[in-house]
C-alpha cells in the first residue's frame, strides 16, 4: 500500500499508461466504490464509443459482412483512392466545405449580435420573452424542422408562395431548386439556433465590468458605441472559444437535415460527404468504402481544429487547450 | 437571472435623444427576431385546428377559420402514428432515466480527489467529443452487439454522453467538499454520499441534463433510420418523416377509403400540421418549467473552465 502510494507521489517518468495502471491498482484497493460507480459508464463508452473507433480498421479492408474482419481482405488505401476517383468526390467534398464555410459566415455571427441586441434591452421582461421565444426552436427535431419548411415552401398553399404571388411574382420550386438549397439549409439553421447560441454570450456579456460602461458614459460614449467598443472586445475570448468549435466542425453538416432535405433533384448542391456515405454504406452496403469516407471527413475535422486552435492560440491568445 | 445584467446602467435623469433612438430600434429589431421565430410555428397550429378547406385555399395566415379538430382525430387513427408516439414515450422515458442514473454515478469519481485515475478516464471520455467511430462503423458494431431490431438499441447507446458528463462533473465540483468530509466522519462512504448529499444539491443540473436527454430521445431519428427495420419498433421522428417529408404521402385515413377524394388533398396540409403540434405538445409542456435551468447547464457546458 505505502509502495504503490509512493509510486504515485514520486517525480515518475513513465508513460500515461504506465501511471494509469498504476492508478488502477490504488484506486481498485482504496476506492472500490469509486470504482464500482464509474464502472457503467465506462463499460458503455467501451461497447459504444470505442469499438466502433476500432471499427475505423475496416476502411483498409475490402470488408466482407459474413467473413467480418478477419474473414476480409486488407486493400491497403484502395478504398481511399476509390474515394478520390469517384465523378462525385469532388461534387461532395465542394458541398460540404461550402455549406461548413456558409456556416461559419452566416450562422456563427447571429447568436452574437442577438446576444449584443438583448444586451441592450432595458426592459428585463421584454428580454426574457424574447430568450424564451429565441430559445425554442432548438427544441424542435430536424424532421419537423424540415417538415415545416416543406408547408412553408409549398408551391401550392405555402405562405411564402403565397407572399410572392400577391406581389405579383411567379411561384418558385424552392425544394427542387438546387440554387436554393444552401440558402434554405442556412435560413433554417439560423432561425433554430441563433437564440439558444446566444445563451453563451449573454452568460460572456454578464462578466464585462461594469465600471467600464460607466467610465465611458462619463466620457460621453454613445450606447451604440460601448456596444461596439466594450461588449464586443470584452466577449472575444467567448467567441474565439465557440469559434475554433465551429471550424473543427467544418465538415460535420447536418447529416439528418440535409438528408431529408435534399432530393436527386439538388443533389448538384446538396448531396455531402455523410449523406454519400448513407448512401454508399447502408444502401449499397459497400462498407470497406463508406468508412474510409467517414475517416477522411473526421481527419479533416480534426485538422481544421488543431489548425484554428493554433492559430487562435498565436494571434489572439486564446485556445482550447 | 441574466436579465438582470446591465440594469445598473439604466438609472440616469434625462436621456439623450441618440439613446431613444437607439432604444426604439432594439426593440424593432427584437420584435422582427420574435414574429420570425414564432410565425412559422403559429401558421403550423392554426393550419392544424382550421378547416381544412379554408386551409387549401390559403386563407389561414395565423388565426385559425373554421374550428375543426377533424386532422388531429384523423392522426390519432393513423395506422402508425400511435404506436410510434407510445414507442417513443417508451424510448424517452427508459433513456432519460437511464441517464440521469449513470450519468452522476460516473460523474462522482471524477470530480473526486481521491480517485486517482480521474485524469485518464476523463480524457477517454473527452476524446469520444471530438472523435468517433462514424455512422457505418457505429453501424456493423451495432450489428456484431445483436442490437439491431430491438428496442435497446434506441435506449443504451444514448445514455452515455461526454458532454452530459462534463457538465455534471463540473457541478460537482462546484459543491463544496466540507458536505463530504462530514458525511464521511459520520460513516458515510461514497455510495451514500452520492445519492443523500449531492444529488439532492444537484437539480438544477439533473434537470438541464434530463431535459436534454429527453428532447434528444423524443427528436432521435438517426438511430431508428439506421438501427431498424421493424416498423413496429419505429419511433416518432421515423413515422413523422414519412408523413411529413416524403413526396408521395400514403392517403390519409386509417382504411384509406375514397369517399372524400375532394378533401384529399386539402386534407394533407392540415394532417402534417396536426402531426407536428401532436409531436410538440409534451416538449412544449415540460420546457417553460426548465427553461430558467439550462442557461446555466449550458454555460457550464460550453464556457472552458
Amino acid at each position: 500500500m505505502a509502495k504503490n502510494a509512493k509510486s504515485l507521489n514520486a517525480p515518475v517518468k513513465k508513460n500515461i499508461f504506465a501511471r494509469f495502471a498504476d492508478a488502477v491498482v490504488y484506486d481498485f484497493k482504496h476506492n472500490k466504490i469509486l470504482w464500482a460507480l464509474s464502472l457503467p459508464g465506462l463499460i458503455l463508452l467501451i461497447l459504444f464509443k470505442y469499438l466502433p473507433m476500432y471499427g475505423i480498421v475496416i476502411s483498409f479492408y475490402d470488408y466482407n459482412l459474413y467473413g467480418g474482419i478477419s474473414g476480409s481482405e486488407w486493400i491497403g488505401f484502395e478504398n481511399f483512392i476509390r474515394f478520390f476517383k469517384d465523378p462525385y468526390f469532388f461534387r461532395v467534398l465542394r458541398n460540404t466545405f461550402v455549406l461548413g464555410l456558409y456556416g461559419i459566415i452566416w450562422t456563427f455571427p447571429a447568436p452574437i449580435i442577438l446576444a449584443l441586441i438583448l444586451n441592450e434591452v432595458r426592459f428585463s421582461g421584454f428580454k426574457r420573452v424574447t430568450q424564451t421565444i429565441s430559445y425554442l426552436p432548438h427544441f424542435i427535431s430536424t424532421v419537423i424542422i424540415v417538415g415545416i419548411l416543406k408547408i412553408v415552401l409549398s408551391v401550392d398553399g405555402g405562405i411564402i408562395n403565397i407572399i410572392i404571388s400577391t406581389l405579383g411574382g411567379n411561384p418558385i420550386q424552392f425544394l427542387n431548386d438546387p440554387k436554393w438549397f444552401r440558402t434554405i439549409y442556412i435560413a433554417s439553421d439560423i432561425w433554430q439556433g441563433v437564440g439558444y447560441g446566444s445563451i453563451v454570450y449573454l452568460a460572456a456579456i454578464s462578466g464585462v465590468d461594469v465600471q467600464l460602461y460607466e467610465a465611458a458614459k462619463i466620457d460621453g460614449a454613445s450606447r451604440f458605441r460601448c456596444m461596439i467598443s466594450i461588449t464586443l472586445p470584452c466577449i472575444i475570448p467567448t467567441i474565439m472559444v465557440m469559434f475554433i468549435m465551429k471550424v473543427g466542425s467544418i465538415l460535420s453538416v447536418g447529416f439528418e437535415k440535409v438528408l431529408l432535405l435534399y432530393q436527386p433533384a439538388t443533389y448538384e448542391t446538396a448531396d455531402v460527404i455523410s449523406t454519400w456515405v448513407y448512401r454508399k454504406g447502408m444502401l449499397e452496403q459497400d462498407f470497406g468504402l463508406s468508412t474510409a469516407v467517414g475517416l477522411f471527413n473526421s481527419l479533416i475535422n480534426i485538422i481544421f481544429l488543431f489548425g484554428a486552435n493554433w492559430f487562435s492560440k498565436k494571434f489572439m491568445d486564446e485556445g482550447l487547450w | 437571472m441574466l436579465s438582470m445584467t446591465m440594469s445598473s446602467k439604466g438609472t440616469k435623469v434625462k436621456q439623450p435623444i441618440g439613446d431613444v433612438i437607439f432604444d426604439i430600434i432594439v426593440f424593432i429589431i427584437l420584435m422582427f427576431v420574435n414574429v420570425i421565430m414564432l410565425y412559422p410555428l403559429l401558421y403550423v397550429l392554426a393550419t392544424s385546428i382550421s378547416d381544412p378547406g379554408e386551409v387549401i385555399r390559403g386563407n389561414v395566415y395565423i388565426i385559425p377559420k373554421g374550428f375543426d379538430l377533424g386532422a388531429i382525430n384523423e392522426m390519432l387513427k393513423h395506422p402508425q402514428f400511435p404506436t410510434s408516439y407510445m414507442n417513443t414515450i417508451m424510448y424517452t422515458t427508459c433513456g432519460t432515466v437511464l441517464t440521469l442514473l449513470v450519468t452522476p454515478m460516473a460523474a462522482y469519481p471524477l470530480a473526486t480527489d481521491k480517485f486517482k485515475a480521474r485524469g485518464f478516464i476523463s480524457v477517454l471520455y473527452i476524446i469520444t467529443m471530438f472523435f468517433g467511430g462514424g455512422m457505418i462503423p457505429t453501424y456493423l458494431n451495432m450489428r456484431m452487439l445483436h442490437l439491431l431490431d430491438t428496442r435497446l438499441v434506441m435506449i443504451i447507446p444514448g445514455v452515455i454522453s461526454a458532454w452530459n458528463l462534463i457538465i455534471m462533473r463540473s457541478f460537482f465540483r462546484g459543491i463544496p467538499g466540507s458536505l463530504h468530509e462530514s458525511a464521511y466522519i459520520d460513516g458515510a462512504n461514497d455510495w451514500t454520499v452520492l445519492w443523500k448529499i449531492v444529488m439532492p444539491l444537484s437539480k438544477p443540473v439533473l434537470a438541464t441534463i434530463g431535459l436534454f436527454t429527453a428532447v434528444g430521445y423524443w427528436n432521435d431519428f438517426f438511430s431508428a433510420l439506421l438501427y431498424l427495420n421493424n416498423a413496429e419498433l419505429y419511433s416518432l421522428q421515423m413515422v413523422l418523416r414519412s408523413i411529413l417529408v416524403d413526396a408521395t404521402m400514403a392517403s390519409s385515413g386509417a382504411d384509406g377509403q375514397k369517399d372524400v377524394d375532394q378533401n384529399k388533398a386539402m386534407s394533407t396540409q392540415s394532417l402534417k400540421s396536426a402531426s407536428i403540434v401532436l409531436t410538440m405538445i409534451p416538449i412544449m409542456c415540460v420546457y417553460p418549467f426548465v427553461q430558467k435551468y439550462f442557461a446555466k447547464g449550458v454555460m457550464i457546458g460550453s464556457v472552458k473552465g
